[in-house]
């Protein structure tokens, strides 16, 4: 009930936002930027600005990152969704000053496989946030840092 | 004036391997100059791919993503040929795109 509640007013003001010309033209093409989102300091909330408090850990998610990576300011990282009908990936690094690093959203073929480089502050969780279906689900990989790529 | 774009994509049966390099400094807004100052954030937001002007990937960043960017996607039903245009923006709003068509598999 609040789920949906909380998604409606997201839609809304979305809407709201198109509709009173906040976004420009060439904006709309692209999904918002999601500002709650990306500037959440905390984990927790970076999941609920993202619309996914609640998780279903899954096997299907690879994550492909360095045990060990060197240099913190480049830590290659791979996330393979194999859950049928990925909407989306994103990928958040728990420790950094602001976790959630990207969302992804793939259509029209695009596979559910996207690769990156990231910044990492110091030795840290790197979660992957899979939406398939409309649910969510996630998978974790540690990732060492020697070097923090935050400063 | 942006620097173009290294975009390499190549078909692998019918899944074409698109291989992204953008130039973009990515400041995180925390690092420091020599003068002590805070180098204010500049980071690309937002980065779509389009497969013959169908979106296959929409991606927001944040300024976690490395500078000079990389990004490696897949996109199924693909063919020789076919374009793939990649477009990015940042968050002075300043954008650029760059095309390629996808090479066959050598």
């Amino acid at each position: 009930m609040n789920q949906l509640r909380r998604t409606l007013l997201k839609f809304s003001g979305a809407a709201l936002a198109v509709g009173t010309g906040l976004l420009k033209a060439g904006e709309v093409f692209a999904a918002a930027w999601n500002k709650p989102a990306f500037e959440s300091k905390a984990v927790a909330d970076a999941l609920k600005n993202l619309g996914a408090p609640n998780l279903i850990e899954s096997k299907d998610i690879i994550i492909t990152a360095p045990d060990i990576a060197e240099n913190g300011a480049v830590v290659p990282i791979a996330v393979t969704s194999k859950i049928p009908n990925t909407q989306s990936i994103s990928i958040i690094a728990e420790k950094n000053p602001f976790p959630l690093t990207s969302t992804h959203d793939v259509a029209n073929g695009g596979e559910g496989y996207v690769s990156i480089r990231l910044k990492i502050g110091e030795t840290s969780n790197v979660r992957a946030v899979v939406k398939a279906d409309g649910k969510f689900y996630t998978a974790v990989k540690e990732v060492k840092i020697t070097i923090g790529g935050c400063g | 004036m942006a620097e173009p774009m290294k975009i390499r994509a190549t078909l692998q049966v019918d899944t074409a391997d698109v291989r992204i390099l953008m130039q973009h400094p990515m400041e995180t807004g925390q690092r420091k100059d020599a003068k002590g100052e805070i180098v204010p954030m500049h980071f690309i937001q937002n980065v779509v791919i389009t497969h013959n002007g169908k979106t296959v990937l929409d991606a927001q960043w944040s300024q976690a993503i490395s500078r000079n960017p990389f990004l490696g996607l897949r996109v199924k039903g693909a063919r020789a040929g076919d374009r793939i245009s990649v477009t990015w923006t940042d968050n002075k709003g300043d954008t650029r795109t760059d095309e390629v068509a996808v090479a066959a598999p050598s």
